[in-house]
């Protein structure tokens, strides 16, 4: 029996444990994302292209910023990355703001036993199902201003006097993105949320519920704190993954400077511009963009490894 | 006293229902739309129709007649693979990461969330040799190796949160008898999560089964290729036109199996299990 | 004994030089049906065997797929298919067909052949040919008495005019003109015909100087925007081919400018359009000369092909004269070949033909070749430049102005001008 070892090398055979439990994640990772991550780094220090990548020279920072014959070049000094990280920021805000909301609310009232309960929570994971590249076309097919169905109805209903361009308008065309980008991914926050609920012990619930607490209020004392850590995991990747839009973008309005996200700007450079370069220093400053926020994020939602129980 | 109370009742009855029916509009509406465009005859489809002005099967058939089920079979032992996988390696990682204390799981939980930071189009070069110096071009192995780094570091930080969220009452007793971490997993963590690795079972599998620029890059012939790939190969009769009754045709084949899938999987999803456990 | 062997040793080296060509020429479909017939036929003849890979259609995923597997060089795809604008992106790692092309080069349209050589090197054979057309509704202009529109103001008149008739007679929704607004590859396109027709020059020229006359510029640019909302919907601004297509072809219009494709499916069965359609070459600027922008695909061979001799045959085959009728008749592909355009079975096949033989004088080629690996940084600025124009957000004198900026700029990365940098 191992009863009577010390808690000091008890401790110790558990972190040995917990490295051999990770091994397998930590190597596969390693062998599929180091080889490209490091390279993407090394290359955006040099001026490589894509038409002969092996022959390139070292030009240390000047892909990032360079001050040549009193003019500012590099990634940082292209005002078209600066408009990209800002309709970036906006996109990601709003589309995972309101991915929440509607995930959580939807995820509730399908936690209520009701007839038929079963086909509408695999209903509303379709929107998830439908890959990216058709349902954004399906999209810019809908939201066309001309035979598009939705203002075609919003005209039949007297909604709008115009037809309204939807994609074509700069400001317009941001929102139309966020639009869809709800519609595709709220089901992720619901299934995760379900999840969640479904995992939570019946015994808070049921002992507020019998105190009569207006459900609103249990919502918030009880389920909300509940739920949260996965909640908050959840909302981590919608944001991890909405800084780095890219299809919805690109199939909605194309290369359009004014809803180009940073994602689309890094491709742009690296596959239309062939500049593995440029692109790959526009790519590490998205990663670096993304891990900035990831960490306020981590701070804000309390979800700091520390505080790991 | 009572009748308003009856009264009230069917009120929020009928609330309930009105907000079911609000949310299924919004997520089914655009796939019957792909519904209607996909039976629609190619000469109206620029009517902006509720209903199909004509009907026709000609999309299915042109779509079914291709490559495509070969495709749709690749695209399931892709996503089945990098599911299965995905949730048997972060399962480990996250009973590890939630609940043994040790130096470095700060860095490590970074470092995992770190590789779900980079633009998927940088590591796609990088990723193009890794595959050709495996051997693995055009082949599933090499989309079901890459799927990983899209996967892995999701379902690792959600299973840590699950995992954290177990009472420890069950872990200690399950310590009690002697079962290592292995069996503790398997005995206590596995029932009791049965929820959430379904949930992350079937994003992860979603997540593989429409992810596009890897599997048009590092598969070529038709063999190897998958759904979303295959639908981006549908064209007309020249590279302007764009088939949309085909494409609609196959987005909604292709949505089918899973919705069939949520469907299978959604008693796994069921109430009250932790509830039961913690009493027992 | 010695027979036997004989017969063996003699049936490998016949294996031995026996190919396999992999091409990669279109989607599924029609299109690929087509490249499938004809090289079948070059296979059937030559005793080697093709082997056909499918290549998304959308042009940005071809080229991002190409750029992957030649950056590696990877031999498996021999024979591509490319775009009229990638010879001067692909061409280091494209093989050298002049040699094996001496004697039909010049039986291709002069300026595709210009257009295919990059560095003195013929990268890529013509294969078929795209031109920006004028589609126009005869009914609309018969009832309103107007004619074929021959220079863009007339156009702008024209369209006006029969718009306004048409929405007081109860067609509210009809709309003068569409064309490709949206900031991508088509607007330049677009906006290359307008300036060039306005005698603004063709942006750079071959030898690599910025060829662009700021004033006529400006005036082709400033009659485009002033389309915008009043004889074109707003939403032309996020219009490619197919949105134009489909405000078109459900009547919705009575000018469109588009490709060839657009022909055979306004003649469809089912269409709104059908029979009522007719079309012509672009208009001219009020004092130059009518420009149709160039387009089409290619056949090139890569470098890294472990077959060059015979992809190099094969691609020679497809581009041949037999070939290309075949594909004129057959599929409403159109030749490279001038003299095809006199070919009476070829202009039996579709009215197509004849207009389109006469719009390839105008044919005006984008600068693709002369900038080379730059031109895609060249063509992003030029529409976006064009756009803000046509959305408002800066007028077109201004939008000029930067985008000669901008191609300073650009050139500071990529100096075109000066060969011995290459």
């Amino acid at each position: 029996m191992t009863r009577a070892v010390g808690p000091a090398t008890l401790r110790a055979r558990r972190a040995r444990a917990a490295w051999w439990l990770l091994a397998p994640t930590l190597a596969a990772l390693a062998l599929a994302a180091g080889w490209p991550l490091a390279r993407t780094l090394w290359l955006s220090l040099t001026d490589a292209t894509l038409a002969d990548p092996g022959d390139f020279a070292f030009v240390g920072l000047a892909n990032y910023l360079e001050h040549d014959a009193g003019q500012w070049y590099g990634v940082l000094a292209d005002p078209q990355w600066w408009r990209a990280v800002r309709n970036t920021l906006i996109f990601a805000v709003a589309s995972v703001a309101l991915e929440t909301v509607l995930g959580v609310a939807i995820a509730l009232a399908l936690d209520v036993p009701f007839r038929g309960r079963a086909l509408v929570r695999a209903a509303v994971l379709v929107p998830w199902a439908v890959p990216t590249v058709v349902s954004a076309k399906l999209w810019a097919w809908m939201l066309n201003d001309e035979f598009g169905v939705l203002n075609h109805a919003a005209l039949a209903l007297g909604l709008i006097a115009a037809p309204i361009a939807w994609t074509a308008d700069p400001d317009l065309a941001l929102v139309a993105v966020i639009v869809v980008d709800v519609w595709k991914s709220t089901p992720f926050v619901v299934l995760l949320v379900l999840a969640a609920l479904q995992m939570l012990p019946g015994e808070c619930y049921e002992a507020a519920r019998v105190d009569g607490v207006h459900p609103v209020r249990v919502f918030f004392r009880v389920t909300l704190p509940l739920i949260w850590p996965a909640l908050a995991v959840a909302i981590a990747f919608r944001a991890l993954d909405a800084l780095r839009v890219f299809d919805l973008v690109y199939v909605l309005t194309a290369n359009s400077a004014s809803t180009m996200s940073i994602s689309v700007y890094a491709r742009q450079q690296l596959i239309d511009f062939q500049d593995l370069g440029f692109g790959s220093a526009a790519s590490t400053l998205v990663f670096l963009t993304i891990g900035l926020a990831a960490i306020v994020y981590l701070r804000l939602a309390r979800l700091r490894p520390e505080e790991v129980r | 006293m009572k009748v308003s109370g009856r009264l009230r009742r069917a009120a929020r009855g009928a609330l309930f229902g009105a907000l079911l029916a609000a949310i299924l509009a919004f997520a089914l509406f655009p796939l019957y739309y792909a519904l209607v465009t996909s039976v629609t005859p190619s000469g109206e489809l620029f009517r902006a129709a509720l209903v199909p002005p004509g009907w026709t099967l000609e999309h299915y058939r042109g779509v079914l007649a291709g490559p495509f089920l070969r495709a749709i079979l690749n695209s399931a032992l892709v996503a089945a693979a990098v599911a299965a996988l995905s949730v048997a390696l972060a399962l480990g990682a996250g009973y590890a990461l939630a609940r043994i204390p040790f130096r470095g799981r700060h860095g490590v939980l970074l470092a995992i969330l770190s590789v779900s930071m980079f633009p998927q189009i940088a590591v796609l070069a990088g990723m193009f040799e890794l595959v050709r110096g495996l051997g693995l071009f055009d082949s599933l192995g090499a989309l079901v190796l890459s799927y990983l780094i899209l996967a892995l570091p999701f379902a690792a930080w959600v299973l840590t949160t699950f995992a954290r969220g177990v009472p420890r009452e069950l872990e200690e007793a399950a310590a009690l008898d002697g079962a290592g971490p292995l069996r503790t997993i398997a005995r206590v963590f596995v029932p009791l999560l049965r929820p959430g690795l379904v949930a992350i079972g079937l994003l992860v599998f979603v997540t593989a089964w429409n992810e596009f620029l890897f599997a048009l890059t590092f598969t070529l012939s038709d063999a190897q290729r998958t759904v979303p790939v295959a639908i981006a190969l549908l064209s007309g009769a020249s590279a302007y036109e764009l088939p949309w009754g085909a494409i609609m045709a196959a987005a909604v084949v292709v949505t089918l199996p899973i919705v069939a899938l949520a469907l299978a999987f959604q008693r796994h999803i069921v109430s009250g299990l932790l509830a039961g456990a913690t009493k027992g | 004994m010695r027979l036997l062997l004989g017969t063996v040793l003699a049936m490998l080296a016949g294996l031995a030089h026996a190919a396999t060509v992999a091409i990669s020429c279109g989607a599924v479909g029609r299109e690929l049906e087509l490249c499938r017939e004809g090289a079948e036929a070059w296979a059937a003849r030559s005793g080697h065997t093709v082997r056909l890979v499918s290549t998304p259609s959308s042009g940005t995923e071809r080229l991002a797929l190409y750029q992957q597997l030649l950056a590696a060089r990877a031999p498996d795809i021999d024979v591509l298919q490319i775009d009229v604008v990638w010879p001067g992106i692909l061409a280091p790692h494209l093989a050298d067909l002049s040699a094996a092309a001496r004697a039909v080069a010049d039986e291709h349209l002069a300026s595709l052949v210009r257009n295919n050589t990059v560095d003195g090197r013929l990268v890529a054979l013509p294969w078929f040919v795209d031109l920006g057309l004028l589609y126009y509704r005869r009914d609309l202009l018969e009832r309103h008495a107007a004619r074929v529109p021959r220079t863009w103001p007339e156009l702008t008149e024209t369209a006006a005019r029969i718009q306004r008739a048409e929405r007081d007679a109860g067609n509210a929704r009809l709309w003068g003109f569409v064309f490709q607004g949206r900031a991508y590859e088509g607007l330049t396109c677009n906006a290359l015909e307008w300036l060039a027709s306005h005698g603004a020059g063709a942006l750079i020229d071959a030898q690599g100087r910025l060829d662009l006359r700021p004033a006529p510029a400006a005036a082709a640019m400033a009659l485009a925007a002033s389309w915008v909302g009043t004889i074109s919907p707003r939403g032309v601004l996020n219009y490619a081919e197919e949105e134009a297509r489909g405000l078109f072809q459900s009547g919705h219009a009575v000018f469109m400018r588009n490709w060839p494709y657009a022909w055979a499916l306004l003649q469809d069965a089912a269409s709104p359009v059908r029979g009522r359609v007719g079309i012509a070459t672009l208009p001219a600027g009020p004092d130059g000369a009518p420009a149709a922008a160039l387009g089409g695909q290619q056949l090139a061979v890569s470098r890294y092909s472990r077959e060059p001799e015979a992809a190099a045959s094969l691609a020679l085959y497809l581009s041949g004269r037999a070939e290309q009728k075949r594909r004129a008749i057959a599929g409403g592909y159109h030749p490279t070949r001038p003299a095809l355009y006199a070919d009476p079975e070829v202009l039996a096949a579709s009215p197509l033909f004849a207009v389109l033989g006469a719009a390839l004088d105008d044919a005006v080629a984008r600068p693709a070749s002369v900038t080379g690996p730059a031109y895609n940084r060249v063509s992003f600025a030029f529409a976006n430049a064009v756009h803000a124009a046509l959305a408002g957000q800066s007028d077109a004198a201004t939008s000029v102005r930067a985008f000669e900026r901008q191609l300073r700029r650009i050139k500071r990365r990529a100096d075109w001008a000066a060969p011995d940098r290459r």
